[in-house]
């Protein structure tokens, strides 16, 4: 198949392309829509949104969730907020300004078109989720309450106290209950995607494998949506929940669609680092904390007095040393890259060593305990609950740890992938954070996606199909996908060797983390690119999954999740080793000033890397969407 | 600074299917660091089955930061084990001692059939969700989000039922097996806002009516509020009782109008 | 109730029976229902609750003397005489307090069986509960208790049922029905003290947790009142208890007799 990156982005000013593009689409009429059926796989903000609005419409839509409710997926666990260009606080925000802090935070790696698109209908999203009933904070008056974010300087952030993505994830998830309930949409729990099947050229279903009795089915649609998130879990130790997977999005991979620069993953800078080497997932501190608190290692490598007893004179306070007019509030690539950097020089704090000292004690003499316990007093009880040890007493240890990936499907500007009828949402699309995300923009762009996107591009895909027949489930290619399916899991089950799925895990996360995580260099990636093949070959041969294919089997679930991992760390080394450039949550060592800021190279790599699976993960073509900027220039970004 | 406990003596409930008579099994979990949380516990237990090449112990979890409602867990008879507000995923060893014997147990009631071990299915909450759980507000053509000014205070209350993680301890704890936290919670939530008044009684009647397909009565005993790791109050309870009735009178008038 | 069985394959249309379900009549309509039965239960209960209250209040005629006691009895015999026939309004009261007394029977069990059916299988291990009291775990018992206990009181010193008690009937000096003796002749018998006592209390539990919980039931719950729930309930159960259980012991310590 020749691949070719047609963006399809609309003509005109850059205010205009969205509503060109909507008055151009090409229309489903409202009788005719219950003669398409639609897929959506994932039940986040962004499937459980595309799935309840079309079938508002009057679309035939099927979901598809591995959990066992779509309220579980982890859409849920965002904590700081939402954005959007409402203006409330009359403080100088637009939709313009929105959309270039946007491109800036992502370091000038985004396409224009869809992030404008965004930052459009981000305040219909606020609308959207109020009339359904989301509680986000309000002000003595009644009127929604805003915070403020990192990369912004205006207040735009809507927010449900520490919870704001479990409550718009409820909301998404109460519009889906209700369709399902209506009897518009079919509800399929505890069922996981394992492939999807093109034929002819464009995507006619998927195939997927009951996780409660291991049976493998195949599904037909016209179309199909895959929101089934990001892959940070392939670093093993990350903020995703424990089954976050890539699963979905790479056996679309395998299938024709191309996976686009999936070497940008952020990492965020305030989780609570591993204290114990069996831990399974980092969990994340609000980053406001970097507000009150100080950020410190001791000077000496060997230090073992506990933080209290250790004099002034011999700490190092490293972000207000090296950046001091940031200091305590660099941003988060930066402050991450230095704790890193004090860890590995042997100072790192705590029984591990693998953290930095988060320092509240100066606030609480300044401000008075009960001012710091009225700012931070919930997040200074989880991480008691956590760590086990007091933040008011001792210093908080904090570590950095992945937590989003920008990386993800490619998709054109209607969101459709390569592939005619797949299309990619929410964080398992790569479009609209460029190498870098803004706080607070997840929940957007998955809700922005699902509820204002999707449901209008989609048609114009959907209305020349009427009434043409598509393939259905009798097919050969679909009954080849799923003989194909049970003979991978079948084959993880046969293995017979002596490791588990877990062990594997552990051992691929650790490479990626050292090799291709916060900081990457060329000649680190090309061992990662030689220790993977190796390992991956191990657990081919290796692996062992205890039970059988026809019942619960949470071990077998895992191989598989396993076994796309592999593949896919060998690809993001592949991008991150081809992309000879500092950007965003991409930094490469070799390319940074002085001062230890990223280096861009817009000459060279002004561009999407999209690449295309060739049945060898380290073999695979790099194709390039070339990204042009009409309606901003491009500049360094600046902390200084 | 992290010490280790030894010696744990686990008995654990394993069932191979829904149907299946199941049985508690006992382990030894000879080491493990404090600082390790429960789940890491079993992790830690399945990889040494796994080793033994015997089946792993089934039990659902996923976001493990005590938000996504997918862990359970029945610990030494207390819904989410010792520790008050907290889920099972973030209770840490360090409750515990050497030499303790743990026992776990799968959520119990009809309405949560066991999948395998101490796996459960909890659609039923769905099903309750389905009924009635949402404000019928289609996407596009909202109104501004701030046309409708909602007093702080109501926007708090409704926000504290709407924390609701439909994790199912409040089943799991309640001596009849009822679910009236679960969709009182929701009730509230919705109910307390101007935007959920227009469906205010004809949700409460269909939500509390589908409870009733799955679940036990509620008898005012307080232990699921207890048990609720986002502390949810009983008193959202009231509050439906209280709706509930109104709403056996105001759906009537209203179908007598149609 | 459906028992969830587990299906496997999609889900939809969960909630469209239920729009065309019939409706039955307002009352019934309710009583179909988990929360309305707690209703039915909770207004019963209130009920009962008056009718406990006023019973020990007009007993404590008995410290008053016989006569007293006596002249309150003749009393309620001619409530509303001669609007009514001699007796019409007591046996209206009596069968109003037998009516609530089976409706709230009929709930509780009804709701019994309901409550044992979303649990079938028992937590295998011992459960450890946090805060539900003694009392509210004991309701079904301490119900059935003061049940038996009322059938006792009834055949004891209302009917005088055969051997039960053989001084019902007795007049007094004044000619009238001598109550006063009747309660010190059964009272005198220290097993049937031990009876009154013992079920007293158990009346005294199951009023404890019956008057917070009508709160919760009847959906009255505000702020402003919340804490003093626990407190009515305490106050009544014991004002109840105290009531009654001095009666035999003043018969026995000769106080009264």
């Amino acid at each position: 198949m020749t691949i070719t990156l047609n963006s399809k982005i609309p003509a005109g000013s850059i205010n205009d392309k969205w509503n060109t593009y909507k008055e151009d689409a090409k229309l489903v009429a409202p009788g005719n829509k219950r003669k398409f059926k639609v897929i959506v796989v994932g039940s986040g903000l962004a499937g459980a949104s595309a799935a309840a609005t079309m079938a508002e419409l009057g679309y035939q839509v099927d979901v598809f969730t591995f959990h066992d409710s779509p309220r579980r997926a982890h859409s849920i666990a965002a904590q700081g907020g939402i954005n959007a260009a409402k203006n409330y606080q009359g403080d100088g925000d637009s939709v313009h300004r929105l959309f270039y802090d946007t491109i800036k935070g992502g370091d000038f790696r985004s396409r224009e078109a869809n992030v404008h698109r965004l930052a459009e209908v981000s305040v219909n999203i606020i609308d959207q989720m109020v009339s359904q009933g989301v509680p986000f904070a309000r002000e003595y008056g009644g009127m929604l309450d805003n915070r403020s974010f990192g990369g912004a300087q205006v207040s735009r952030t809507f927010y449900a106290r520490g919870q704001t993505g479990q409550q718009l994830l409820l909301g998404a998830y109460q519009q889906l209950a209700r369709q399902i309930g209506l009897g518009n949409v079919r509800m399929f729990n505890r069922t996981e995607l394992v492939d999807v099947v093109t034929i002819e050229g464009r995507c006619a279903g998927i195939v997927t494998r009951d996780l409660v009795n291991g049976e493998v089915v195949s599904h037909s649609a016209h179309a199909v949506v895959m929101a089934t998130g990001g892959y940070g879990n392939v670093f093993y130790l990350s903020t995703n929940a424990m089954a976050c997977n890539v699963t979905a999005a790479w056996r679309a991979h395998r299938n024709g669609a191309t996976f686009a620069n999936p070497c940008y993953t952020q990492i965020h800078p305030t989780c609570i680092p591993q204290s114990d080497p069996t831990q399974s997932k980092l969990t994340l501190m609000s980053e406001s904390l970097r507000n009150d608190g100080r950020v410190w290692v001791p000077q000496n490598p060997d230090e073992t007095r506990p933080a209290s007893q250790v004099p002034e004179a011999e700490r190092d306070y490293i972000l207000e040393r090296l950046y001091p007019s940031y200091g305590n509030l660099a941003p988060r690539d930066i402050s991450s890259r230095a704790a890193k950097r004090s860890v590995d020089s042997g100072r790192g704090v705590g029984p591990l060593k693998n953290g930095v000292y988060l320092d509240f004690s100066d606030a609480i003499n300044r401000l008075g305990k009960d001012v710091v316990e009225e700012r931070y007093g919930n997040l200074f009880e989880m991480y008691e609950r956590i760590a086990g040890e007091n933040p008011y007493d001792m210093p908080m240890r904090i570590y950095p740890a992945s937590h989003y990936t920008m990386g993800g499907l490619w998709v054109d500007y209607e969101l459709m992938t390569n592939i005619p009828g797949l299309y990619a949402a929410g964080e398992a699309n790569f479009s609209d954070h460029g190498a870098n995300r803004l706080g607070a923009s997840a929940l957007m762009q998955g809700l922005a996606d699902g509820y204002f996107v999707l449901p209008y591009t989609i048609g114009n895909y959907l209305a020349p199909m009427l009434n043409k027949p598509i393939p259905g489930t009798d097919h050969p290619a679909f009954k080849a996908a799923e003989l194909a399916a049970q003979a991978r899991y079948q084959g993880y089950v046969d293995i017979k060797g002596t490791r588990s799925p877990d062990y594997f895990h552990r051992e691929v996360g650790r490479i990626i983390w050292d090799y291709c995580g916060m900081e990457r260099t060329q000649q680190g990636l090309e061992k990662a690119l030689s220790e993977l093949p190796a390992l991956y070959e191990e657990f081919q041969k290796d692996l062992r999954v205890t039970g059988d294919t026809e019942s619960m089997n949470q071990t077998l679930e895992k191989a598989g999740r396993v076994d796309d991992f592999f593949q896919l760390g060998m690809l993001m080394c592949r991008d991150a080793l081809e992309r000879e450039e500092s950007c965003g949550g991409h930094f490469r060592a070799e390319y940074q000033t002085d001062e230890g800021e990223a280096t861009r190279d817009d000459e060279k790599f002004a561009h999407v890397a999209a690449w295309e699976w060739t049945g060898d993960p380290t073999k695979s073509i790099r194709h390039k969407e070339e990204l042009n900027f009409e309606a901003i220039h491009l500049a360094t970004r600046s902390y200084k | 600074m992290s010490n280790h406990l030894k010696d744990l003596k686990l008995k654990i409930w394993r069932q191979s299917g829904p149907a299946a008579k199941g049985h508690f099994e006992d382990h030894i979990m000879p080491e493990i660091s404090d600082e390790a949380s429960f789940l890491e516990m079993l992790d830690v237990l399945n990889e040494g089955l796994i080793g033994e090449n015997k089946l792993p112990v089934v039990f659902d979890h996923d976001c493990r930061e005590g938000i996504c409602g997918t862990c359970s867990l029945m610990i030494n008879g207390q819904a989410h084990g010792p520790e008050r507000s907290t889920a099972t995923c973030q209770l840490h060893m360090r409750k515990f001692k050497s030499g303790d014997e743990i026992v776990i147990e799968p959520w119990r009631a009809s309405a949560f059939p066991i999948i395998k071990d101490l796996m459960v299915d909890r659609s039923a909450f769905d099903r309750i969700i389905e009924s009635g759980g949402f404000i019928s507000a289609n996407t596009g053509g909202a109104p501004d989000a701030n046309l409708i000014p909602i007093p702080k205070s109501v926007a708090d209350a409704a926000m504290d039922s709407a924390q609701c993680i439909g994790c199912g301890a409040c089943v799991a704890a309640c001596p009849n097996g009822a679910a009236n936290l679960f969709t009182a919670a929701k009730i509230a939530h919705l109910n307390l806002l101007p935007q959920g008044q227009a469906e205010r009684y004809k949700r409460t009647e269909a939500m509390v009516e589908t409870m009733d397909e799955y679940f036990g009565s509620c008898t005012n005993h307080g232990e699921c509020e207890a048990a609720c790791p986002k502390e949810i109050s009983i008193d959202v309870i009231a509050l439906m009782n209280k709706d509930y009735r109104k709403s056996k009178l105001k759906n009537r008038k209203e179908i007598s109008r149609s | 109730m459906a028992q969830a069985v587990m299906k496997r394959g999609p889900v939809s249309g969960t909630a469209v029976e239920r729009v065309a379900r019939k409706r039955k009549p307002f009352l019934i309509d309710l009583y179909g229902t988990a929360v309305g039965k707690k209703y039915v239960m909770a207004i019963t209960g209130i009920g009962l609750l008056g009718f406990v209250f006023f019973h020990m209040i007009g007993n404590l005629k008995m410290y008053m003397g016989q006569s007293d006691l006596n002249q309150y009895a003749h009393f309620l015999e001619k409530l509303l005489y001669p609007i009514l026939p001699e007796k019409a309004m007591l046996w209206i009261f009596r069968g109003g307090l037998l009516a609530m007394a089976v409706l709230h029977i009929h709930a509780a069990y009804s709701l019994t069986v309901l409550n044992k059916q979303a649990r079938p299988v028992k937590y295998q291990s011992d459960r450890d509960y946090q805060v539900a009291s003694f009392a509210s775990r004991t309701m079904r018992y301490s119900g059935v208790i003061v049940l038996l206990f009322i059938i006792w009181h009834l055949l004891d010193l209302t009917f005088g049922a055969g051997a039960i008690n053989t001084y019902v009937g007795t007049k007094d000096a004044e000619g009238l029905k001598d109550v006063y003796g009747a309660v010190a002749f059964s009272l005198e018998r220290v097993p049937v003290a031990i009876f009154y006592v013992l079920a007293n209390i158990a009346l005294g539990t199951h009023l404890f947790h019956g008057v917070w919980s009508l709160f919760q039931s009847l959906g009255w719950n505000n702020p402003r009142f919340n804490k003093w729930r626990r407190a009515v309930a305490t106050a009544f159960a014991s004002i109840i208890v105290v009531g009654n259980v001095s009666f035999p012991i003043a018969v026995l310590a000769g106080v009264v007799g």
